[in-house]
């Protein structure tokens, strides 16, 4: 698997335990729309991303990312930064 | 034309199917007469107050109602001015000096409500590179006080010390880090492990604020709050408190020993772009604060009756917030919504008023019946609270 894949696996693990609808997750699914999270799951999940990959999202930054895609693109971002 | 107002629709029909169910509101109670810290007439009801943070009973104390209306005699109703005009008067100062007594600290600093005090420190003191962690079930006045800022937030969870680490060890090299926490949190009233928490962030590098709106007259040998009652108040940069809960009237104050602390009064927005208190309300404050350095005996009746009132309702079989009494918070936890309402109105309907506490002000969304109780609560009147609460939780059957 290439990096990309990997962090793709992986956040498809961490969305699954908050995926309380069975939703199909693809790049285009939207956190709050698609899969119903209100702010405070999605602070648990921000929390769960953050200590699989040790990166810090802010509130600031999670703010931003709607979708499965700009997820990746964000952890891919921070962990280059780190 | 797009109505504004379309985005509260869920909410005003949630409100709606409640109270078209014949319920009384919860979120528009009205006291007509308020006979002491304990008791009002509601509804033309006698009703026990057992949700007010009246923790310490001063609303009524003689020389603090007397300093009150010696400072409307003198100074007048209000001061029509920010503090850094025409708004600091002799009673401001006072005040401050009460304060920087009671915590045996250097600097103080009041502000309008508690709220602006949370809202002004945090905004100001933060700038846009440095790093605030705080607790994820962070009152809204520290949230608020986030969102005003440009800092970089990250929330850890709830009273999580290794949480609390590893963000704090993540934190890119150099940046500035704000560690904010509160000594009990006000929803479940349970405490943070800030002897630990602190110790954490000291040694990663982080200044540490800690809000004790809830612990202050109460927690610690000197009621200065958890962070006294741990031992490691020294450590603490910033504490944040309220006169709106045992102090008893309305203002919020930060204190610290930080070397460069006045310049905030130039600096901080909501310090100074609003009105001081009024003259009354600081005379009443002071007067209260220094009572309260004395109120040993007062500490320890309300400890009973925390700890009555939490092993009562434990015993008819009501779900409590913290297995073992933390605060003078006692929160019982209910099923849902509608439930938490009935079980408010049947106590209302009893004689007892506590706050109802809904989502999202609470954690995992919860449905709470919130308690705080007063130390101007009597033994009867607990064991009559409870008598309430057990009626009432059958009625609506709740236990």
């Amino acid at each position: 698997m290439t990096d990309r894949e990997e962090t793709v696996a992986k956040i498809h693990d961490l969305i699954d335990p908050f995926n309380k609808k069975g939703v199909d997750i693809s790049g285009g699914t939207r956190f709050a729309q698609d899969l119903e999270w209100d702010s405070l799951t999605v602070m648990d999940f921000v929390a769960s991303v953050e200590d699989e990959f040790d990166i810090l999202i802010s509130m600031n930054r999670a703010a931003e990312i709607e979708t499965v895609d700009q997820l990746i693109e964000a952890v891919a971002q921070l962990e280059g930064e780190r | 034309m797009s109505d504004l107002f379309s985005k509260f629709d869920d909410l005003i029909a949630l409100r709606e199917g409640l109270l078209s169910s014949g319920m009384t509101d919860p979120f528009n109670l009205v006291m007509e007469k308020v006979e002491s810290p304990t008791v009002a007439i509601c509804n033309g009801k006698r009703t026990i107050l057992l949700g007010t943070y009246n923790y310490m009973g001063m609303t009524f104390d003689p020389d603090v109602i007397a300093a009150g209306k010696q400072a409307l005699d003198e100074f007048g109703s209000g001061t029509t001015g920010s503090r850094v005009l025409n708004g600091t008067y002799v009673g401001h100062r006072a005040c401050e000096d009460a304060l920087k007594e009671f915590y045996a600290m250097d600097h103080a600093m009041v502000f309008s409500t508690g709220y602006q005090a949370n809202l002004g420190i945090i905004s100001t003191i933060a700038g846009k590179d440095d790093y605030i962690i705080l607790d994820i079930d962070s009152h809204a006045s520290i949230y608020d006080g986030c969102a005003m800022g440009n800092a970089q937030i990250v929330p850890f969870r709830h009273n999580d010390i290794e949480a609390l680490e590893k963000r704090l060890k993540r934190v890119p090299e150099g940046a500035g880090k704000l560690v904010v926490l509160e000594g009990v949190y006000s929803m479940l009233g349970d405490i943070a492990p800030l002897k630990e928490m602190i110790a954490v962030s000291k040694a990663n590098g982080a200044m540490v604020l800690v809000d004790e709106a809830h612990s202050m007259g109460f927690i610690g040998e000197n009621g200065r709050g958890v962070a006294e009652a741990q031992g490691v108040i020294d450590d603490v940069d910033f504490i944040i408190g309220t006169f709106s809960k045992s102090v008893g009237t309305v203002g919020g104050f930060c204190v610290s020993n930080h070397p460069k602390f006045e310049i905030l009064r130039l600096v901080c927005r909501p310090y100074v772009f609003t009105a001081s208190l009024p003259p009354s309300v600081v005379a009443t404050a002071a007067t209260s604060i220094r009572k309260l350095m004395h109120g040993a005996d007062k500490r320890a009746h309300l400890w009973e009756n925390s700890k009555r009132l939490h092993a009562g309702l434990r015993q008819l079989g009501f779900t409590l917030g913290t297995d073992e009494p933390q605060s003078a918070i006692i929160a019982v936890i209910m099923p849902d919504l509608e439930k938490g309402a009935a079980m408010w109105e049947a106590l209302l309907e009893e004689g007892l008023y506590v706050n109802l506490a809904r989502p999202p002000a609470t954690p995992a969304n919860m449905t709470l019946l919130r308690c705080s109780l007063c130390a101007e609560h009597t033994g009867d009147q607990v064991e009559e609270i409870l008598g309430m609460f057990a009626a009432a939780g059958r009625a609506t059957g709740c236990i």
